[in-house]
């Protein structure tokens, strides 16, 4: 999968090209504040809103030229989980897996298969009206997995979640990654961490970053900085004499709530 | 046409699993048997036929159908499942078809549910059963062009409020051209013809046809064409707004 991609909404750069390449086995992850992008490049890598320029290929099939193709192969979670509220958690899954051109035994198959990898069974009679967050969220999830797509695109998946369910879904998302490309979005850097392969920083629609999570986190500043909180009058010789260790690359002092103390953080010389 | 069936039974469905569907349904009776039997003054009349019954069906559309149709595309757009429903395999002309039949077949269940006029008439006396089948016939094809209108409507935007008035005045206007009174008006200051060519976009124009027992096939393309385009034009629309 690979992808180089332009959006503007009425000469607003959303997206500034926007190129990566991710290979089967890989968790790709979207990192960044809100509105830097993500979604919008995500929803043009599922044909929801075609790119002003620049193109992308999944599976060898391209966005523009064959689009429906580009659908099969894909799962996909939109942010904020949106479903029929008016459905039954399984009834919703099912209609997803007939949409998906699955029929009889086959779709319930299909629809037990996901209900179980995202435990879902004791909610499966209930409407999803009156699901909580993490129901919802996951009734979602099972949506995008019904067809077993090679490719999975996941914008938040864990939003809104508690703890647990995060941990549930991370596990989820890197048990399914072997022999699948997966990308996910997420502002949370503890995710990318956890799930990711790779990541890629985006803001302001720009690529600020891109790596393994390790590779990222070397390239900052404040790798393996420590703060010291101290106790004292005045700060200037403080800093003068912290500024003369050699192994101290540069010191900032960020004042303390009472005056009287403060805190240092060291950053060491590499 | 892959997808078109699920598609269409979800939205079937989901007339009936909201309140929607039970409120139009009693409305839409009341209202054509409120229409028939008082404004109509069926009784008087002292005839067996369908004639009043069907008489009322544009106005009473005017403001029934674009209440249905309303929720179409604005209700996916507002919730976000259109996220979801656009990024199925699946072609946007048959998503926007399917969607828009599953609507049609509603009212037409709504339609379906007149049957006791039919019965009235047939206790009453021995009415003809020609203008009966073309009225119910004229009346579900005029219904179609309602709904493919307010379907429209529904994609420009997603405030339901906004998108009924929107199809309330199209639709006005398209009945309008065939009312009597501008025809009169437009004889009265142009030459005739001018009046008949703009009576022939008129809904009210197509339907008197048909529902006097007369089937030409001119009637029935007029408004499958008017559901083919304005369906046309709401996947354009859909398109648009995903470029922007």
């Amino acid at each position: 999968m690979s992808s180089s991609l332009s959006k503007n909404f009425n000469n607003f750069l959303a997206v500034d090209q926007v190129s990566f390449e991710v290979q089967k086995g890989e968790v790709l992850g979207f990192l960044g504040p809100n509105g830097a992008g993500k979604s919008t490049t995500m929803k043009m890598l599922t044909c929801f809103i075609p790119p002003s320029s620049g193109t992308a290929e999944i599976c060898g099939f391209s966005i523009l030229e064959n689009p429906l193709e580009v659908r099969n192969q894909i799962g996909y979670l939109p942010e904020s989980a949106p479903s029929y509220d008016e459905m039954l958690v399984g009834e919703f899954l099912s209609f997803v897996a007939e949409i998906r051109g699955f029929s009889g035994k086959e779709l319930k198959r299909r629809v037990s298969i996901v209900v179980d990898m995202t435990s879902l069974r004791e909610v499966e009679n209930q409407m999803i009206e009156t699901l909580s967050k993490g129901f919802r969220q996951r009734t979602s999830l099972a949506q995008a997995l019904i067809h077993d797509p090679p490719v999975l695109i996941l914008d938040e998946p864990t939003d809104g979640l508690d703890p647990n369910q995060k941990h549930e879904v991370r596990t989820l998302i890197k048990n399914m990654s072997e022999d699948r490309t997966i990308l996910i979005s997420t502002h949370i850097l503890e995710e990318v961490d956890a799930v990711c392969t790779r990541a890629m920083i985006i803001s302001e629609g720009r690529v600020v970053g891109y790596g393994t999570p390790d590779e990222l986190m070397s390239q900052s500043l404040y790798r393996n900085s420590v703060t010291v909180s101290v106790n004292a009058e005045d700060h200037i010789p403080l800093m003068n004499d912290f500024n003369k260790l050699d192994f101290v690359y540069s010191v900032e002092h960020l004042p303390g709530e009472t005056s009287g103390t403060g805190y240092y953080a060291f950053v060491p010389t590499k | 046409m892959n997808g078109f069936y699920p598609i269409f039974k979800r939205e079937l469905l989901a007339y009936f699993r909201s309140p929607v569907a039970y409120v139009f349904i009693i409305i839409f009776l009341a209202a054509n048997a409120g229409c028939t039997f008082f404004l109509g003054n069926f009784y008087d009349s002292q005839q067996a036929s369908l004639e009043i019954f069907f008489l009322f069906h544009p106005w009473l559309y005017l403001f029934l159908i674009p209440a249905v149709g309303m929720r179409l595309w604005s209700e996916e757009r507002r919730s976000g499942t259109a996220e979801l429903l656009l990024t199925f395999p699946v072609r946007l002309t048959t998503t926007v078809f399917a969607k828009f039949f599953a609507a049609w077949v509603f009212i037409g269940i709504a339609l379906m549910l007149t049957f006791p006029m039919v019965l009235t008439v047939y206790f009453l006396g021995s009415p003809d059963n020609g203008p009966i089948i073309t009225g119910y016939l004229g009346s579900f094809l005029m219904a179609g062009s309602y709904l493919a209108i307010a379907s429209c409507t529904s994609a420009l935007t997603k405030n339901q409020v906004i998108s009924f008035i929107l199809s309330v005045n199209i639709c006005l206007v398209l009945v309008l051209l065939g009312w009597g009174v501008l025809g009169d008006t437009l004889n009265s200051v142009f030459p005739v013809w001018i009046s008949d060519f703009v009576s022939q976009f008129s809904f009210t124009t197509h339907y008197e046809a048909i529902r006097r027992g007369v089937i030409d096939l001119r009637d029935i393309i007029y408004f499958v064409s008017i559901i083919v385009i304005m369906l046309m034009l709401n996947v354009v629309v859909l398109e648009s707004h995903k470029a922007s």
